[in-house]
């Protein structure tokens, strides 16, 4: 457990720093949101309408930046090989690694979501629906991503390849996500269905991603 | 033990998939020749949907083809990572453009198929969409292939995203289908159905038989292909370290 | 933190070994055994297998034919320290944070205090830097910093790989005391080197290319 916390630790502090990608990942969600009505236009009702979606989207887009230095700097510095000696148990180490990215990217996001929802001419209650199915599903994103960012380790050029791996896997959850927070606006659209759907989508995530990721990670040193 | 591994049985398959491939493209082509016939000429038009009915029989074999490959991809997985035998993942290897062919062949031919019968190339149907998702899965796959330059790890690695997306198949369906009908209420026609008459059935199995042992007799062409380019990359590693393949003590 | 008592009687054992990379053997046949207390110096050419076989031993890589067991310790117990070309530093953590991470993922079922670390990072003679980033220290410095993790936990087999490369002379004779205190603590080290160690060791395995 101490080491679990050390790695989460290690893991927000890396991010926080110069060189990190906490302040990335967030001001690209950023400019994300910021251009998609320069592409569809300033309607405001149409963005409204679409405003959680947009914000789902760009969430999606934004858990994929960063992932490539999750394992791969782990693996380039020599600090993968020193964990494996170790004795540490590396599913705990992805864990704690993913934990780490999640509270340093993903929650940052989740947060600033319903504050850029203004600018998509959100009303409260569409803020906070979009926080809430953010917050249970932003998880799955990011553990999903540990698995590509596991499977890509060590590649020059892994950023790219994550994106194509991980983008079909996560679509159940941008389904789920965008489906409870529209069932949470409108009446005839169902909620809890979609939003339990989504935990799910968190729980399973949670419960299998480390340890495919640690199996990658060991995998591709043989 | 001197001999690679990665050499170790591939001799025996190349002789028995040497043998095999001449009988595998001679049923290809029969069937085709029988299949096409019967589809094009002898099978009735259908009483709603006319002669565009016929694209059916060269879309259901790609798109049962097009999720069997995944299967037999899944299988080489569990190949390459439980029992590491050498030949699972030339295997898995092989299959995925194949598999991606398919995938596409039946994107290709659902969307002709639609545009007589919904006025569009495209709608997002349930179907059409979950077979969308799973060519980027194939295409994904292929790309972290070329990624790797040592095929022995790649593979590996291959087998691992193989498997979770094995798992994520069936799920990434349902929400897409929950995704469907939420959005658009059932009203597409759909294709096949347990009511198919049997004087559409019967072209329909000579066709899926006839895409069966293409795909049979392309696949063991892609093994033995891929076989043959490690024996050149083994080949130029000895010419480059001629002591490599020889056992020694310290 | 200076924990002095020896280690366990230990015996290292290697049957047979086999590795290849990407599909050639690096080397085959290898066999040799090693007991508490003892220093086997790894030698031969570049591209003769020396790294791979402290991999090998790091349980990094796994043998293509061949065992190896440490008789002695539980099998789930890690018993090894592995010192390879990289240093493992993250250049924008301090001194003092890059150790207490180790020292977290080494526990031996005690937290590292404020003390302990300042102890090791002393003994490395960078007590001075243990608030600054890594990232500001010299290839030396970094190079010591690094080893300061073989004393953070006490490991009895170390596997070191080319451990007197980029260290500087100060370097040179702190790693000589603490390989010297480690063999006197009953401890095992296996150091791949291309030049004559500075400590004579006890045996020798010379790996060949032909």
């Amino acid at each position: 457990m101490i080491s679990f916390l050390a790695i989460v630790r290690q893991t927000v502090r890396l991010e926080l720093r110069a060189g990190g990608g906490a302040a990335v990942a967030l001001i690209f969600f950023l400019a994300v949101v910021t251009a998609v009505p320069f592409g569809v236009g300033p309607d405001l009702k149409l963005l409204a309408r679409i405003g959680p979606a947009i914000l789902w989207v760009a969430a999606l887009l934004a858990a994929l930046l960063g992932l490539d230095r999750l394992f791969g700097a782990d693996r380039e510095d020599g600090s993968l090989d020193l964990i494996i000696v170790s004795g540490e148990p590396l599913a705990l180490y992805a864990l704690g690694r993913a934990v780490g990215h999640w509270l340093a990217t993903g929650l940052p996001i989740v947060v600033a979501a319903p504050i850029l929802g203004l600018l998509l001419n959100l009303d409260p209650p569409a803020m906070g629906a979009v926080a809430l199915t953010l917050l249970a599903g932003s998880p799955a994103l990011t553990l999903i991503g540990t698995v590509g960012a596991a499977l890509t380790a060590g590649l020059p050029r892994g950023g790219l390849l994550i994106a194509i791996l991980v983008l079909p896997l996560t679509v159940p959850v941008l389904i789920f996500g965008v489906s409870a927070t529209s069932g949470a606006l409108s009446d005839p659209e169902p909620f809890l269905a979609p939003f339990l759907f989504l935990c799910a989508c968190s729980l399973a995530a949670l419960a299998l991603a480390p340890f495919v990721a640690a199996a990658a990670l060991r995998l591709a040193l043989e | 033990m001197p001999s690679l591994t990665s050499l170790a049985n591939p001799t025996r398959f190349l002789a028995l998939s040497g043998a095999i491939l001449p009988w595998a493209a001679a049923a290809a082509a029969l069937l085709f020749a029988i299949g096409l016939v019967m589809a094009l000429v002898t099978s009735p038009p259908d009483y709603q949907q006319g002669d565009s009915v016929r694209i059916m029989y060269v879309h259901v074999p790609s798109v049962t083809l097009a999720m069997g490959c995944y299967t037999a991809m899944a299988i080489s997985a569990l190949g390459t990572l439980v029992w590491r035998h050498p030949l699972a993942d030339v295997s898995a290897k092989a299959a995925a453009p194949l598999g991606a062919a398919f995938t596409f062949l039946g994107l290709v031919t659902g969307a002709i198929w639609g545009k007589p019968m919904w006025g569009t190339w495209w709608v997002w149907d349930a179907r059409l969409t979950s077979f969308l998702v799973l060519l980027i899965m194939y295409l994904g796959l292929m790309a972290l292939w070329r990624a790797f330059d040592d095929p022995a790890r790649a593979g590996r690695i291959a087998a691992v995203l193989i498997l979770v997306g094995f798992i994520n198949i069936p799920i990434i369906k349902f929400s897409v289908d929950w995704w469907n009908t939420l959005h658009q209420p059932a009203s597409i026609l759909r294709l096949g159905g347990p009511s198919i008459h049997s004087s559409m059935l019967w072209p329909l199995f000579v066709m899926m038989a006839a895409f069966a042992a293409l795909f049979v007799w392309a696949w063991l062409a892609a093994m033995r292909a891929e076989i043959y380019r490690r024996r050149v990359r083994t080949a130029e590693l000895v010419a480059a370290h001629p002591t490599a393949l020889e056992p020694r003590t310290a | 933190m200076t924990i002095t008592e020896a280690f366990p009687a230990l015996k290292l054992k290697a049957q047979d070994l086999a590795c290849s990379r990407g599909g050639r053997f690096v080397f085959s046949g290898l066999s040799f055994e090693l007991a508490s207390g003892a220093l086997m110096a790894v030698t031969g050419p570049n591209g003769a297998g020396k790294s791979s076989l402290l991999r090998l031993l790091a349980g990094l890589l796994r043998p293509t034919a061949g065992d190896i067991a440490c008789e002695g310790r539980r099998e789930d117990e890690p018993a090894a320290h592995y010192l390879g070309h990289l240093d493992a530093l993250k250049p924008a953590m301090t001194l003092a944070e890059t150790l207490r991470f180790w020292g977290a993922i080494y526990q031996q079922g005690r937290v590292l205090t404020d003390s302990d670390l300042n102890e090791a990072a002393e003994s490395v003679g960078l007590g001075h830097a243990i608030d600054l980033p890594v990232g500001v220290l010299s290839a030396g410095q970094r190079r010591r910093a690094a080893l300061a993790r073989l004393i953070l936990s006490p490991r009895p087999l170390w596997l070191l790989d080319e451990p007197f490369a980029a260290l500087d002379s100060q370097g040179e004779s702190l790693l000589r005391r603490l390989m010297g205190d480690h063999i006197g603590r009953h401890g095992l080290i296996v150091a791949a080197t291309h030049q004559a160690l500075p400590i004579p060791p006890d045996t020798t395995l010379t790996l060949s290319t032909t």
